[in-house]
């Protein structure tokens, strides 16, 4: 089903697990503390000290970025498990049984999707006000109807197999067929589609948080310290570059184990 | 033993689909028209007809698989949980699971026996149909097309129900292999006391099978009768059609 030798795979995977490691290391230990100023040491450049300079708050590049990543991950995990595990409902109820509510639900998806979905999160903050739970909330939102549209196409087409019909015939009840008998049938599309929708939600964090919306100061998270080093970029150009660099890690390690994984890699 | 005569009786029964448009247009197709007939207890009964004759349409009304038809008629069965084996080995196993807990299944929802006996009668049945036990743990995928109808096979049986409709068994399957199914149905049918219901297309795989015959033309049955009675003899300009086609 997963094939662990494909090239592709394995370096998304090791892109991914070196990320994870980073995050958790930033969960435990940094080297300093990512919130503490030190007037001394404004705008250090990168060395032994500090091992991606500091910022103009002399605080430590390198801690930040650690705690930063860890925040956007956290809120880009939490935002897809949202819109999988509705999209899963959803899709899965919607495919399965078909009918009016089908296509009112799946109407109301299309609406949905017809706004650019950043402007949709735009006006989610609006109304529940900014920080990082809203952004969680807001995000997972927008990602339904990727996920709810994606199950209920595949929950049809299988609907449709034989075994299905076996499986009633059997006296399976319905919601045993939809629950263990498709969806483990699904599940090789999805997880690619998991893959993308994760890439999507660390880029759509780092968006948000960099227009201000999302983790609040001081905090860290990957879209906030992008939105400050960008005043800085010409006095310290490694504060933007070492941000960026964790930012494409992140997403260029689900973008190659979502192609691994069969999907095309893009949104 | 009991005193069952008939596993199935099927009285004047018509099946006609009906296709709502959006905007109320309705198109409705007639896809049987009084159809009557019995299957004896022990017999298998054949039914052959063109494609699109509605025999597939007819196995899933006797089963009440049908969700959006008109049915009318009388469909009376004598068995508990009649079982359907289907034409597509790929399609009706389920590729995720192993072929033990595709077998276990539906011991499982019908929930009367405990993990051990259910184990039990999987393996039991897995060598009835001519499968190894550590077959048990494969997946449909790695088996052969005629390792899976086996699977299919042993799928209907678990519960042990008396009569099974088989809706072109072998059509998807080499001769050889063909050969290997049609003699495990057959010794099947003697060891468990069943009944089939047998579609097919192929005149020669009913004829090899079967004891008695039903031609089936544009949701009709316009002949029935022994094999021997309909292959030599047959009434219908139609019988005589499909049989000049295969006989040399």
């Amino acid at each position: 089903m997963i094939n662990t030798k494909d090239k592709t795979f394995r370096a998304g995977a090791g892109i991914t697990l070196f990320m994870l490691a980073l995050i958790l290391l930033g969960a435990l230990w940094t080297p300093y503390d990512p919130n503490a100023m030190n007037a001394a040491e404004k705008m250090a450049s990168p060395g032994l000290r500090h091992l991606f300079g500091t910022d103009n708050f002399g605080r430590d590049i390198f801690s930040r970025v650690l705690q930063g990543t860890g925040a956007t991950f956290f809120i880009a995990l939490c935002s897809v498990s949202l819109g999988l595990l509705a999209g899963l409902l959803i899709g899965g109820l919607t495919g399965y049984y078909g009918g009016w509510a089908d296509e009112v639900l799946m109407r109301l998806n299309d609406s949905v999707t017809a706004f650019p979905s950043l402007l949709l999160a735009l006006v989610l903050i609006a109304v529940f006000h900014s920080g990082k739970y809203n952004i969680i909330l807001a995000l997972g939102v927008i990602f339904i109807p990727t996920f709810a549209r994606i199950v209920r196409m595949e929950v049809a087409q299988q609907k449709a197999l034989d075994y299905v019909a076996n499986a009633k015939l059997m006296g399976v009840k319905d919601m045993r067929i939809l629950f263990v008998h498709i969806m483990p049938n699904i599940l090789p599309v999805l997880l690619s589609t998991v893959a993308i929708g994760f890439n999507n939600a660390v880029l759509a964090e780092a968006s948000m948080s960099y227009l201000g919306l999302g983790v609040q100061p001081p905090d860290p998270s990957l879209g906030r310290m992008l939105s400050e080093a960008q005043t800085y970029l010409l006095r310290a150009p490694w504060y933007a570059l070492s941000v960026g660099l964790a930012i494409v890690l992140l997403v260029l390690g689900f973008g190659l184990l979502s192609e691994g994984l069969g999907g095309d890699g893009r949104a | 033993m009991d005193q069952l005569k008939n596993v199935l009786e099927v009285e004047k029964l018509s099946v006609t689909y009906v296709d709502r448009g959006l905007f109320g247009k309705k198109t409705s197709f007639q896809a049987l028209t009084d159809v009557s007939f019995e299957v004896k207890r022990g017999e298998i009964l054949g039914l052959v007809g063109e494609s699109g004759c509605g025999k597939s349409t007819l196995s899933k009304a006797i089963l009440g698989m049908l969700d959006s038809a008109q049915v009318t008629g009388e469909i009376r069965h004598f068995t508990p949980r009649p079982q359907m084996v289907f034409q597509d080995p790929f399609g009706s196993l389920n590729p995720a699971k192993t072929v033990g807990w595709i077998l276990e299944e539906p011991l499982r929802v019908y929930g009367k026996y405990d993990a051990a006996e259910r184990r039990r009668r999987v393996l039991d049945m897995l060598e009835r149909v001519g499968l190894e036990r550590a077959q048990a743990s494969q997946r449909p995928g790695q088996l052969s097309g005629g390792q899976r109808q086996r699977v299919s096979i042993a799928a209907a049986l678990i519960r042990r129900p008396r009569f099974i409709i088989a809706d072109e068994p072998v059509s998807a399957l080499d001769v050889t292999i063909q050969a290997q199914i049609l003699d495990l149905l057959w010794d099947l049918r003697r060891d468990l006391d069943l009944s089939y219901l047998f579609i097919s297309h192929d005149l020669n795989v009913v004829y090899s099978i079967c004891d008695r015959v039903m031609v089936m033309e544009k949701g009709c049955i316009i002949e029935q009768g022994t094999v021997d009675e309909v292959y030599d003899h047959p009434k219908e300009e139609y019988t005589k059609k499909l049989l000049s086609a295969v006989q040399p």
